[in-house]
């Protein structure tokens, strides 16, 4: 068996490339906060309590728009319902560890280290291989914490031209870049990318990712009960 | 509401989404049905993310015509599916689209 460090390593060195969008996520985010007007500690507070750059975006993006906390807090949870299906893929691979590592393990369930570990644990059947989960969530962690610091620091020092926020789809369309050469995969990918498109402005409280998501895995059901007959 | 009260309430809300299916869903609750379906969980939900961010502007309308961001998803998109690289695939997008706001 491999040791722990060993396989924290390899997370850590899967998560990598996917970490390269989070530098300009993490800077945009850190320049938004302060120019809504949050102090820098909220701000840091922000990146160290919800660890979750999208929520965090759509914290950032309601609260400028004057909404609610409920409706901001109902919107995080919509955003981050995804993780429920994270949750429950990766729960079969976690289920014998006892509730500290859960809990743990529950914090740094972000989309990349989870994309990354998923995979590994297909493939790896040893039974300290969640360290590779805790790698990849590491890493990011610190990445996404220099980051946000750096954000509130530069402040508009970085011009808004470059259009960095264009690396947040990049990073999520990197994470399919197996799942394109699969007919039932393309279509729940179209499927689920015109839901939420189209859906955006008409499903309420931001919970287009959920039923687009939902939309998508009831067509992947659907596709592989008539491909396998 | 303070905006740390705020924080807080969002923070929990992203952490017990993340930990309730962990904490309460058993190893012998899986059996290979389920697993194939849940295998598609990345292709059901990163298009959600990434189909919006693409297609609409700032006033949330779809926006189609001098969109750079549609070739460049485009291009990335090729490249990842013969390179099957994240790297590859993430700076080829980027590169094209700055080539296209910049150059172009």
């Amino acid at each position: 068996m491999k040791t722990n460090f060993k396989i924290f390593l390899k997370g850590l060195i899967d998560v990598s490339p996917l970490m390269i969008p989070v530098v300009p996520f993490g800077l945009i985010f850190g320049i938004l906060a302060i120019d809504i007007g949050f102090s820098p500690l909220a701000t840091m507070g922000m990146s160290l309590i919800i660890f979750g750059g999208a929520s965090q975006i759509v914290l950032l993006q309601l609260f400028s728009g004057g909404a609610s906390s409920l409706v901001i807090i109902s919107s995080v949870g919509a955003v981050n319902s995804r993780h429920l299906l994270y949750g429950a893929v990766v729960s079969e691979h976690v289920s014998d560890l006892k509730l500290f590592w859960k809990i743990i393990i529950s914090y740094f369930l972000i989309d990349q280290a989870f994309a990354r570990s998923n995979e590994y644990f297909k493939k790896n059947n040893h039974k300290n291989k969640y360290y590779h989960l805790i790698g990849g969530g590491v890493t990011c962690w610190v990445i996404w914490q220099t980051t946000t610091f750096l954000g509130i620091i530069l402040g508009s020092a970085i011009p808004e031209k470059l259009g960095l926020s264009f690396a947040v789809p990049l990073t999520f369309l990197a994470l399919l870049v197996n799942d394109f050469r699969k007919i039932i995969n393309v279509i729940v990918i179209i499927t689920s990318g015109l839901v939420s498109t189209f859906g955006y402005n008409y499903i309420p409280y931001k919970a287009y990712v959920i039923v687009a998501a939902l939309t998508g895995l009831l067509i992947a059901i659907i596709l592989t009960k008539i491909i396998k007959k | 509401m303070s905006d740390w009260a705020l924080i807080i309430y969002c923070g929990l809300i992203t952490f017990l989404t993340r930990f309730s299916m962990i904490a309460i869903l058993k190893k012998e609750m899986f059996n290979d049905k389920i697993r194939e379906v849940l295998s598609y969980v990345p292709s059901a939900i990163f298009p959600a993310i990434i189909f919006p961010a693409i297609f609409l502007e700032n006033d949330e309308l779809i926006h189609l015509e001098n969109n750079p961001k549609i070739l460049a998803a485009m291009i990335a998109m090729g490249v990842g599916i013969f390179s099957r690289s994240i790297l590859a695939t993430i700076f080829s997008g980027l590169a094209s689209y700055w080539f296209l706001i910049f150059v172009v």
